[in-house]
């Protein structure tokens, strides 16, 4: 059992190096196209995504709709310490790292304040005042203004002016228009290092003794009382290092842009990582990974077909559905792929 | 499953053939980001077809400097990430101008590809009206006024013409827009005989504006400055009327659109004076030309983005030939003579006339005033 679980791992690290090699090799011989290139850094964000979210939603099985709100977090803050280094600290992956840590580190102080209350709640509620969470802290982020000049900083949630900037001050978050110039640090590289330290942090969770103990909670959860587990101790685990990771991913996804708005970080952000999730298999790792490539790059590619790709996309997510969770679907793919297609050992 | 795998295969194989480009070399690729599908797609569509009408027209009179123009539309979906897809993806069918973005979030991720120090694109932005979204590089400009010269500009022209001495604004805090265009009106009204007694603001989503209003009816406003757009314009309207209240009311671009509102007493909108680049109904040629054709192609009449484009796209056809730039040259050249070539020129369009640019890419033409009577715009001094 233990030897086939860390099989299964290690196929999964082997997809993530594998990809990182093949598309390494595609950029050196110069086969890759300027678009694809341009959606590495987003792949590696939202695989970081999914699989956090991964965690919340199928590891300790609480159904969490905010996760953007954490994303967006990560991001502001990050990206608030880039531009305010960015004349001292020139050198960008040491940047851009200590931009990431201080994003999982905001992030997931935010995941315990949201969690406390929220993680007290089940089910349906839950999903409703997370999904509130996630908006609020857009809608903050919205009318936050921040500029520095030689006096420090300068705070405001009413416009520019009322910050009254000395002629030196320049801006740094200004509303609705958010952080813009922020620099551009994200690499391919630095985001597979940051899929594998997600992975690295997931799946090791997951096979210890403190991941048990949060999935007896997901399938038991008076069992897995009475038998001395500390319920709110266990749930906020998983519940800040789902924050924590998905601040880091913000962090990176704000050094892909220059232009970095809250309202990128709505609801619909949420969905779909809850989609990549879903479709990937619930509690299951490895698929999220697959889902986030897949649903994330299949509209880019089939822009060719321009208004049809939405249409396409859609049916892609209803055959993915069934061929992931319809009864017949699954037996066919135990007779015929069951080779390939082992049901997940965490599930 | 075979047949599933079939039609796969077919998907394929067409998105391939879809794709495939033209022999580069002989023809001008100018692309287009914008919301096509999803918000904002009225305007994303609006800059596509407009610019379309223009290439058309380019084309059957012979092309820029003897060669033809390719023009590519790319859907950002009002997402600033998702523009930058479709920019790659635009480069890959090398493109070598651009005529973009649509909408100024996606123009500000957009113009750092674009700068001289990444690819070296230039890029022509239609509306993209956000102060610094051309701002990272020399080889950006834009057609429209930005927002900052939209509320200086209204200052002036309130100024100038003695419209009022006593005037009070309501803006939206919650959008850029609202806010950049009242920032600078306050700056310039300064400079101006007339004194801003009253400036509320309001939220989006708001229903209910009689707090603003009476306090600027208690304020003694004979003007009231509305820097916001059309559909919540159509509210205070109503709701002015309801309390009496009838100063005159000036407006910017985002007023355009007001006599669209559905259910919305036009006879409110009497008098209502708004700054714009473009109105639909002047009677000069190429307006009248360019709407008819618009109104036959895409049965709706043309708004100001398509305007923009039309005459982005005309103006791109004069930077390129006093530049003497060709279609086997590269993006990177193409930018490095056409952004030399863009202060030189002047044009004549739908927008304004005698454009003019400077070296930070902002135009400069004078705005018209025009003024609602009998439900039709009718042009000012």
């Amino acid at each position: 059992m233990k030897k086939q679980k860390l099989r299964s791992n290690l196929i999964t690290y082997g997809i993530v190096l594998a990809a990182y090699v093949i598309v390494q090799a595609l950029i050196a011989a110069d086969s890759l196209s300027s678009m694809m290139k341009g959606l590495l850094v987003p792949l590696c964000v939202y695989v970081v995504l999914a699989v956090s979210l991964n965690l919340v939603v199928g590891i300790s099985g609480e159904l969490s709709l905010g996760h953007a709100g954490f994303m967006c977090v990560g991001a502001f803050s990050g990206a608030f310490f880039s531009k305010c280094i960015q004349d001292v600290l020139t050198f960008s992956p040491l940047r851009l790292l200590i931009a990431m840590l201080i994003g999982a580190a905001v992030a997931a102080v935010f995941g315990i304040l949201i969690g406390i209350p929220v993680l007290r709640l089940k089910g349906d509620y839950l999903a409703i005042v997370t999904l509130a969470f996630g908006e609020i802290i857009k809608n903050v982020m919205n009318i936050f203004y921040v500029g520095i000049d030689g006096a420090g900083f300068h705070f405001s949630t009413q416009d520019e002016f009322a910050l009254n900037l000395a002629a030196d001050g320049r801006m740094i978050i200004s509303g609705p228009t958010g952080i813009t110039q922020t620099p551009k640090d994200a690499t391919f590289t630095a985001g597979i290092i940051l899929v594998l330290i997600t992975l690295f942090i997931v799946l090791n969770l997951i096979d210890s003794r403190d991941g048990r103990a949060i999935m007896s909670i997901r399938d038991n959860r008076i069992a897995a009382e009475s038998i001395g587990i500390n319920i709110t101790k266990y749930k906020l685990m998983a519940f800040t290092i789902s924050a924590a990771l998905a601040g880091a991913a913000g962090a990176l996804y704000a050094h892909n842009l220059s232009s970095l708005t809250a309202k990128k970080f709505d609801y619909n952000t949420s969905i779909l990582a809850l989609v990549f999730v879903v479709l990937g298999g619930i509690g299951n790792i490895r698929g999220s990974i697959i889902a986030a490539v897949l649903l994330t790059a299949l509209p880019e590619l089939l822009r060719g077909l321009s208004s049809y790709r939405m249409l396409i996309y859609s049916i892609v997510l209803i055959v993915m559905m069934l061929f992931n969770w319809a009864p017949k679907a699954l037996e066919w793919r135990e007779r015929n792929l069951g080779r390939f297609f082992k049901t997940s050992p965490n599930k | 499953m075979k047949k599933f795998a079939k039609i796969a295969a077919l998907a394929g194989v067409s998105v391939m053939m879809l794709s495939s480009t033209a022999l580069a070399g002989d023809t001008f690729k100018i692309g287009t980001i914008g919301p096509l599908t999803g918000a904002g797609a009225a305007y994303g569509n609006a800059v596509m077809n407009g610019a379309q009408i223009a290439v058309d027209e380019i084309n059957e009179a012979g092309g820029i400097n003897g060669a033809q123009v390719e023009f590519k539309a790319e859907d950002d979906q009002l997402d600033e990430e998702k523009a930058v897809t479709a920019y790659n993806s635009l480069k890959d069918w090398d493109m070598q101008i651009l005529l973009g973005t649509v909408t100024s979030g996606s123009c500000l991720a957009v113009s750092t590809e674009a700068a001289p120090d990444a690819d070296n694109i230039f890029m022509l932005t239609p509306s993209g009206s956000q102060k610094d979204c051309i701002a990272a590089g020399d080889n950006e400009f834009r057609v429209c006024f930005s927002d900052p010269d939209q509320g200086s500009a209204s200052a002036i022209y309130i100024g100038e013409h003695g419209l009022a001495e006593k005037v009070g604004v309501i803006y939206n805090s919650s959008i850029d827009y609202s806010k950049g265009i009242y920032a600078t009106f306050r700056q310039e009204a300064e400079e101006q005989p007339f004194e801003i007694v009253a400036a509320e603001a309001f939220t989006n989503g708001s229903v209910d504006f009689s707090a603003q209003l009476q306090s600027l009816k208690d304020a003694g406003a004979e003007l009231v400055y509305l820097p916001f757009y059309y559909d919540e314009i159509a509210v205070v309207l109503k709701q002015a009327k309801d309390m009496d209240f009838a100063p005159i009311w000036f407006g910017v671009d985002g007023m355009d659109g007001l006599l669209t509102v559905e259910g919305f007493d036009q006879s409110l909108a009497e008098g209502c004076i708004l700054l714009t680049p473009f109105s639909a109904d002047a009677e000069d040629e190429l307006t009248v030309n360019f709407v008819t054709k618009y109104q036959e192609l895409y049965g709706e009449v043309p708004n100001q983005f398509a305007a923009d484009a039309y005459d982005g796209m005309y103006i791109l056809k004069a930077a390129i030939e006093k530049a003497g730039a060709t279609p086997d040259m590269s993006a990177s050249e193409i930018s490095d003579i056409v952004k030399v070539a863009m202060t030189e020129i002047s044009v004549d369009g739908l927008t304004g006339t005698g454009m003019t640019w400077n070296a930070d890419g902002e135009p400069s033409k004078s705005p018209k005033t025009v003024q609602i009577q009998n439900g039709v715009y009718v042009g000012m001094e």
